[in-house]
C-alpha cells in the first residue's frame, strides 16, 4: 500500500516537473518575456530594469532553476493586475472551483450509474434508446452552451434557479466553522445545481454509456446466471452481483475524466460568474496577467494529480483483485 | 484492416475491384444504419458552408448596421437585407456569421488532427518498431501529457503566443498526438513480427520503406475511427477557447466567439444569439461522433473497447 502511494507520488513529481518545464518554455516562446510584464508605454530604461529585476537577463538554465526554486515556495511572482502575490489570488479562488468540480464529479457518478443500469436492463427498449440518444447528444454539447441555455430557460424564463452567485461551503469547513458550513450547505447546493449540471453533462453521458455496456457484459456471465438460479431477487442480482463488477471500468474512466471536468469548470465558471479559478484565469487572460495564469495552471494540475491519486486508491479499495 | 468474411464462400485472392466493393459495402452499411447517413448529410452541409461561405452567405458577416441592432429572426432590413436568424449587438447578420464560422471550426478540427495525427503516427511507428530507450522516452512523454488536463496548457500557450488560427491548430494538434502514438505503437509491435514484414526485410527494403510502405498502410483503419472522434473533441475545444477569447482574432467570426458575444445580451433575452451558434456546434460535433461510432463498428467491432 505505502510503496504504491510512494511510487505514485514519485510519478506525480515527474509530471509536476514536466508541467513546470512546459510552463517555463511557454514563457520563453514569446521571445523576450520581459515584454509580457511591462506596459506598452514603458521606456527602454523601465524595460531593462524589469528584465534585471525578474532575472530574464540570466542564462536560461539558471532562470529555470530560479523559477523552480520559487515555485517550490509557491512564489509565482506578483499578479500584474491585483498587485499581490499571484498564488494568493489563486488560492482564494480555489475553494469555489473545488466545490464545483467535486459536485460535478458526484453528479457524473450518481446520475450516470442508474441511467446506465436502467438502459442495460431494458436493452433495445425505447427507454434504452432514449438514454443512449441522450448519451450521444450529451457528448456533443459544449458545456458552456448548455450553461447559457439553462440560464435562459430555468433562470430567466421559469425563474426557478439562480443564474449566478455562490454560497461558500469549503471555506468555512476548512476554517473549522462546521455550523456555518452545514447551515450553508442547502443554499450552496442550490447555487451549484446549474453550473454543476453544465459541467457534468458530458461525463454523465459518457459514464451512462459506459455503465450500460459494462453491465451488458457482466449480465451475460455465468455468476449472474448462478445468482439468478439460486433464486435471489432481481434487485439483489443487479445491485450486489452485477453492478459491483460493472462499475470498476467506470471508476477508471472517472479518473481520466477529471481533465475534461476541469477544462469544463474553467469555461463554465465564466458563464455563471462563479468566483473560482476559471473566472480568475479568464480575467487574467484579458489583462495578460501571466503570473496568475501560471499559478492557476500549476495549482489546477496539482488538484488534478491529487484527485487522480485518490481515485486510484478507491479503485484498489473496491476491487479486491488489485493488490497495492 | 477489415476483412470481408462471406460465409461459405472461400476467400481466394483479392480481385482488382476490392476497393470499390469495400466502398459499396460501406455505403450499404451506412444506409442501413440510417444515422450515419444523416451525419454525412450534416457534414456535407457544414463543408459546403465552410468552402462556399463567401458566396452563399446573404451578407458580409462583418457588415454592421447600427439601425438594425439585435433584430429578431426573420426581420426585413434596409436595402433588401433580410435577417433570417436575426442580428447581433452590432447589427451583423447572424446567419452569415454562422456560415463563416463553419470554416474555422472545420479548418481547426481537421488541421489539428493532421498535425497531431502525423506526430503521433510517426512517434508510434518509431517507438513500436525500434523499441528500447527511444520507445521508453516517447511513451513516458505521452504519459506525462495525459496526466495533465490539456486544455490548461492550451490556455497558457495561447495567452503567451496570442490568438491566431495557426497557433490554435498547433496547440490543439499537439494535444492529440498521444492517442495516435499509443495505438500505432501497439499495432506496430504486433505487425513487426509478421511474415510479410520479415519478407520485406529479407528483400533488403530500407527501414524507412518497411515502416512507411509495409507497416503504415495496415494500421490506417483504426486511426480513422480515432480521428473521427478527435475532430469532434477538437471542435469542442476550439469553441471553448474561442469562448474564452483565445481563439482567432475578433474580426473572424467563429461559433465559440459568437457565443461569447451572446453573453452580453443574455439578460435581454436575445435567445437567437446563443441558440443558433450552439446548435451549429452540437450538430457538427454530433455528426462526427455518430460517424466515428459507425466507422468503429463497420471496420472492426472489436475496437469498441478502445473508445
Amino acid at each position: 500500500m505505502w510503496t504504491f502511494i510512494i511510487r505514485r507520488l514519485l510519478q506525480s513529481a515527474i509530471v509536476i516537473i514536466g508541467v513546470t518545464l512546459i510552463t517555463f518554455t511557454a514563457l520563453q516562446m514569446s521571445g523576450d518575456p520581459t515584454y509580457l510584464y511591462v506596459s506598452e508605454r514603458a521606456t527602454d530604461e523601465e524595460i531593462q530594469r524589469t528584465r534585471v529585476a525578474l532575472g530574464f537577463d540570466k542564462p536560461l538554465p539558471e532562470q529555470y532553476l530560479t523559477f523552480l526554486g520559487k515555485l517550490a515556495q509557491g512564489d509565482f511572482g506578483n499578479s500584474l493586475s491585483y498587485k499581490r502575490p499571484a498564488i494568493e489570488a489563486v488560492m482564494d479562488a480555489l475553494p469555489a472551483t473545488l466545490e464545483l468540480t467535486l459536485f460535478a464529479m458526484m453528479l457524473a457518478i450518481v446520475v450516470a450509474i442508474p441511467l446506465g443500469v436502467v438502459a442495460s436492463l431494458n436493452r433495445g427498449s425505447p427507454v434504452d434508446g432514449s438514454i443512449m440518444t441522450m448519451g450521444m447528444l450529451g457528448q456533443s454539447i459544449p458545456s458552456f452552451w448548455l450553461g447559457i441555455m439553462m440560464i435562459m430557460f430555468f433562470g430567466l424564463q421559469l425563474r426557478i434557479l439562480p443564474i449566478s452567485g455562490h454560497v461558500p461551503f469549503i471555506t468555512p469547513l476548512v476554517q473549522g466553522n462546521f455550523v456555518e458550513a452545514f447551515t450553508n450547505l442547502p443554499q450552496a447546493l442550490y447555487y451549484l445545481i446549474m453550473p454543476g449540471f453544465a459541467v457534468a453533462f458530458y461525463s454523465i453521458s459518457r459514464n451512462a454509456r459506459l455503465v450500460r455496456s459494462s453491465m451488458l457484459e457482466v449480465l451475460g456471465q455465468d455468476f449472474v446466471r448462478t445468482a439468478r438460479a439460486k433464486g435471489i431477487s432481481e434487485t439483489a442480482v443487479v445491485v450486489r452481483h452485477a453492478l459491483r463488477n460493472a462499475w470498476l471500468p467506470v471508476v477508471t474512466m472517472i479518473g481520466l475524466e477529471f481533465g475534461f471536468l476541469i477544462g469544463g469548470v474553467v469555461v463554465v465558471e465564466m458563464v455563471f460568474s462563479w468566483p473560482g479559478i476559471g473566472r480568475l484565469v479568464f480575467n487574467a487572460i484579458n489583462q495578460r496577467d501571466i503570473p496568475v495564469v501560471q499559478a492557476a495552471v500549476v495549482v489546477l494540475a496539482l488538484v488534478f494529480i491529487a484527485l487522480n491519486l485518490i481515485v486510484d486508491l478507491i479503485y484498489a479499495k473496491i476491487d479486491p483483485r488489485v493488490k497495492l | 484492416m477489415s476483412v470481408e468474411v462471406v460465409p461459405s464462400t472461400p476467400v481466394i485472392a483479392r480481385p482488382m475491384s476490392h476497393g470499390r466493393r469495400e466502398f459499396r459495402r460501406a455505403v450499404r452499411s451506412m444506409v442501413q444504419a440510417r444515422w450515419p447517413l444523416v451525419a454525412m448529410v450534416i457534414l456535407l452541409l457544414v463543408a459546403i458552408a465552410a468552402v462556399f461561405g463567401t458566396w452563399i452567405s446573404p451578407l458580409d458577416p462583418n457588415r454592421q448596421d447600427i439601425m438594425m441592432r439585435l433584430a429578431d429572426p426573420l426581420t426585413e432590413g434596409r436595402r433588401n437585407a433580410f435577417f433570417v436568424l436575426g442580428t447581433d449587438g452590432l447589427g451583423r447578420d447572424v446567419l452569415s456569421r454562422l456560415l463563416y464560422g463553419a470554416r474555422i471550426s472545420l479548418l481547426v478540427g481537421i488541421c489539428a488532427i493532421l498535425v497531431g495525427g502525423t506526430i503521433g503516427v510517426v512517434a508510434g511507428l518509431v517507438a513500436g518498431y525500434f523499441g528500447g530507450w527511444i520507445d521508453d522516452v516517447i511513451m513516458r512523454l505521452g504519459d506525462i501529457q495525459l496526466a495533465f488536463p490539456f486544455i490548461l496548457l492550451a490556455i497558457m500557450f495561447l495567452v503567451i503566443l496570442g490568438p491566431g488560427v495557426m497557433n490554435i491548430i498547433i496547440v490543439l494538434g499537439v494535444g492529440q498526438w498521444v492517442t495516435y502514438a499509443r495505438i500505432v505503437r501497439a499495432q506496430t509491435l504486433s505487425l513487426r513480427e509478421k511474415e510479410y514484414v520479415e519478407a520485406a526485410r529479407a528483400l533488403g527494403d530500407s527501414t524507412f520503406l518497411i515502416i512507411f510502405r509495409t507497416i503504415l498502410p495496415n494500421i490506417i483503419a483504426p486511426l480513422t475511427v480515432i480521428a473521427s472522434f478527435n475532430v469532434a473533441s477538437v471542435i469542442l475545444s476550439e469553441a471553448s477557447l474561442s469562448f474564452l477569447g483565445l481563439g482567432v482574432p475578433p474580426n473572424v467570426p467563429t461559433w465559440g466567439a459568437m457565443l461569447a458575444d451572446s453573453r452580453d445580451q443574455l439578460m435581454a433575452n436575445k435567445w437567437w444569439l446563443a441558440f443558433f451558434p450552439g446548435i451549429a456546434i452540437v450538430l457538427t460535433v454530433l455528426a462526427f461522433n455518430i460517424l466515428g461510432d459507425w466507422l468503429r463498428d463497420f471496420l472492426d467491432p472489436r475496437l469498441k473497447t478502445m473508445a
